[in-house]
């Protein structure tokens, strides 16, 4: 099978003032359709460079982004941009404050054209109620709903428009931990009855070895190891993405064993 | 003698819409040279406990706190605004979540070191402070003092920055350090290596310290004593080893239920709100 997104040779370069920054070198990498790939590392590891490239808000400096086997253009067309979306970090500056959460989701629906019009105020129904809120929560805005809540509003809004690939761009790392559980299970229950595709990208190794299927390390710019998410906590391959594992803050005796373990290995 | 000595401590703030509670009766001490954690989520209460400590929010109009503060056995309620302005940046100091921000951008590090050299010693000169300066920056692992000190913070990474308010905040040897969440903006090797050092210090100087923070890891490993704070009531405190290893309460329960270890398992999927939550404080070792 074809995967959904293949990055070929992806390099990406920024130029500020009289020097130039490689932000991200050669990237070379196949996400399997269904697949939750976490993109991890550290600030200014080219993270959300990727990110970026993956949405086309930004263009390639070298190599080329295939997705479901096609080329994709740097102007992308509206089948494009529907499907694939993004979900940011911090839901209450991702929504329009203005904007009450069900007229942010119809925005979507209309922009897409998803539905008839008459259908669309049932598909926001649906919507929330598939992100476990309840359908009258349409007419609230966004400062009335929690950060939990706002974060479910931005996935609903995400899903809107049929998207097949998703970027999450650290999509609970503003929450509170028990918040984050829920929200990870949402997106966990999401992908597999929808066949979802993410790309979830963040720098918290607890939250990638509970939610992944595979990870990729990156740190200045390069992937240093791709592996499945197992493999890669119990017998990581690269100098980094030790040191990376072995700087986690845990809270049991088993993580610290592990985690004194692998440290040992450098 | 306590540090800090905080008993039944209630925080309420008049709004147009009438009285918000915050802080249900807060106690909690905290010893000489002793690390002691207030962990808790966003809007639970623990950094405006520390905003009360530092003697910022007695001077906000609209708040009402009752209670006692000790500080080196001195209530602080009783001091003037200008004896607790004496105290900050002396005798007590605090560090935040980010560093960046929390340094002037527009000057560079060595007069911004003077000014916090200068609330112990008048009058510095700035060559006594660019020397103890030094000393100080040498005490946190920064190996080029000089060129730290003619940089601007822009210039500095972020961990640099931090090692810069760290040195900062110990320059004047305070009996008590506020850390609110100290290195949340920083990466996770950074992170490590910041800790490591504040604690080393600490231990060093005899300076007690109210950490707080919402990440139970960095809690585990940095503090004597966690008091785990929800919707502004301490539900469980004790020896950090005994809170973590044997969690008596519904809340600190779920907390660590829900942190994602590195070791997998899955992430049980639990209620935010429970009346469970409210179930009345477990204390370890009998004393708060």
């Amino acid at each position: 099978m074809t995967p959904i997104l293949q990055l070929r040779s992806l390099g990406k370069s920024f130029v500020t003032g009289n020097h130039t920054v490689q932000a991200l070198t050669n990237i070379t990498l196949d996400v399997a359709q269904g697949e939750c790939l976490a993109i991890v590392g550290e600030s200014g590891s080219g993270k959300s460079t990727l990110a970026n490239l993956v949405l086309g808000l930004i263009t390639p400096s070298t190599g080329e982004i295939l997705f479901e086997g096609a080329i994709l253009p740097v102007r992308r067309t509206l089948p494009h941009r529907q499907a694939i979306q993004l979900v940011q970090q911090n839901p209450a500056s991702a929504l329009n404050p203005r904007r009450s959460v069900g007229a942010s989701l119809r925005l979507a629906l209309d922009v897409h054209g998803i539905g008839t019009p008459r259908e669309r105020p049932d598909l926001v129904a649906q919507l929330l109620t598939d992100v476990g809120l309840p359908a009258a929560y349409a007419s609230r805005a966004p400062a009335a709903l929690s950060g939990g809540q706002r974060q479910r509003i931005a996935i609903a809004r995400a899903l809107a428009c049929q998207s097949r690939l998703v970027v999450l761009d650290e999509p609970t790392s503003a929450l509170d931990v028990l918040v984050q559980a829920q929200v990870l299970h949402l997106l966990d229950r999401l992908r597999r009855a929808r066949g979802l595709t993410y790309l979830f990208i963040t720098h918290d190794l607890g939250v990638v070895r509970n939610i992944a299927t595979r990870v990729a390390v990156f740190s200045k710019g390069r992937m240093v190891e791709l592996a499945e998410t197992g493999a890669l906590f119990t017998a990581p391959g690269d100098p980094y993405t030790r040191r990376l594992i072995s700087a986690v803050p845990v809270i049991t005796k088993e993580e610290k064993i592990m985690r004194n373990t692998l440290g040992g290995l450098q | 003698m306590s540090t800090l000595d905080i008993r039944n401590l209630h925080l309420s703030f008049k709004l147009h819409s009438g009285l918000v509670h915050v802080l249900h009766g807060i106690s909690l001490s905290v010893a000489k040279g002793e690390r002691v954690a207030l962990v808790g989520e966003s809007g639970s209460g623990k950094s405006v406990t520390a905003r009360i400590v530092l003697g910022l929010l007695q001077e906000l109009r609209g708040a009402r706190i009752t209670g006692h503060v000790a500080f080196q056995g001195q209530d602080l309620s009783a001091l003037s605004p200008r004896a607790r302005h004496a105290l900050r940046g002396t005798a007590m100091s605090m560090i935040f979540q980010d560093p960046t921000s929390s340094l002037n951008p527009v000057y560079r590090i060595a007069p911004q070191f003077r000014e916090v050299l200068a609330r112990a010693t008048p009058g510095i000169s700035m060559e006594a402070a660019r020397a103890r300066a030094t000393t100080l920056l040498d005490e946190v692992a920064i190996t080029e003092p000089a060129r730290v000190l003619d940089s601007y913070p822009f210039q500095l990474s972020g961990g640099m920055n931090q090692r810069v308010m760290i040195a900062m905040a110990l320059a004047n040897r305070p009996a008590l350090l506020l850390a609110d969440e100290p290195g949340t903006a920083l990466d996770v090797t950074v992170q490590a290596q910041t800790l490591d050092l504040m604690r080393d210090l600490v231990a060093q100087h005899g300076t007690s310290v109210l950490f707080i923070s919402h990440n139970l890891g960095v809690v585990r490993e940095f503090a004597d004593r966690t008091c785990v704070i929800y919707k502004g009531r301490i539900v469980e405190s004790g020896p950090t080893e005994a809170v973590f290893e044997a969690p008596g309460h519904p809340y600190t329960r779920a907390l660590m239920a829900a942190q994602p270890r590195i070791t997998g398992g899955g992430l049980p999927e639990i209620a935010e709100a429970d009346s469970r939550f409210l179930a009345s404080a477990v204390i370890h070792g009998g004393l708060a």
